[in-house]
């Protein structure tokens, strides 16, 4: 599991590599966390187009992270994950309180 | 029921074995010739499953998981994840979306919403103190479909 962060025109973009399970998405909220608490960004992007597996551990994490760029009105936004990631964001519904692109 | 080829793996309720376990399962459907999205949709229960019984089974101890994937006649796979834990004492309700009992853990209460979904058939036997067992089928396409 990779994470990059990169700043990009004012925007985050959180690039992720690997797979999303429960037991990595404890480490990537960590980092993640870490990150955003200290710079507070507007909008942060994550990035899915390199992840390879993602089961409802990636829901979770998406969710909380939505939830504590809230904290200061900032925006999460997620972008280009894979065909059957994308079906695993469709049942969760979680596309009415983040952006997927 | 007549069994082709079955495979039997046992692991601690360690959360790196979920990754584990989704490559013995997807070692083991080489031999069916599954199409990505039928690949895809089994790991991502079977991580479902596992995840459970890391979560919720053994809470703040370890214990055994069992993964028996079996192929059967007609492409039909069948996967049991069996874990000797705490059980579930109403499992109407640890199906329903969104029920967790571990938000703390940013569990989305999803997990057996994701299997229901994308495997044809899931079953939940448990027993409160004794355990749990899923069970889930998915039968496969047909090359000529």
């Amino acid at each position: 599991m990779k994470l990059d962060i990169k700043n990009e025109n004012g925007r985050s973009i959180a690039l992720l590599s690997g797979e999303i399970d429960h037991h990595n998405a404890r480490e990537i909220r960590t980092e993640l966390d870490r990150y955003i608490i200290s710079v507070q960004p507007p909008e942060l992007v994550i990035d899915l187009k390199n992840i390879t597996f993602m089961d409802s551990s990636g829901i979770g994490l998406i969710m909380g992270r939505s939830k504590l760029m809230k904290e200061w009105g900032g925006r999460l936004e997620v972008r280009e994950p894979q065909p059957y990631i994308k079906r695993v964001l469709k049942l969760s519904g979680i596309e009415r309180i983040v952006r997927i692109t | 029921m007549k069994i082709i080829n079955e495979i039997k793996f046992t692991m601690p309720s360690l959360s790196v074995n979920e990754g584990a376990a989704r490559a013995v399962v997807s070692s083991f459907l080489i031999q069916a010739d599954p199409t990505v999205e039928e690949l895809s949709d089994i790991r991502t229960a079977v991580s479902e499953a596992v995840t459970n019984a890391v979560v919720h089974a053994y809470r703040g101890s370890k214990g055994v998981i069992e993964l028996t994937v079996r192929l059967l006649p007609d492409r039909v796979i069948y996967i049991r994840v069996k874990d000797k834990g705490c059980g579930i004492t109403d499992i109407k309700q640890a199906m329903e979306p969104l029920f967790t009992t571990a938000p703390e853990e940013e569990r989305s209460g999803l997990g057996f919403s994701v299997m229901e979904s994308f495997m044809d058939k899931l079953t939940v036997r448990s027993a409160a103190g004794k355990g749990t067992s899923v069970t889930m089928r998915k039968k496969l396409k047909s090359h000529g479909d």
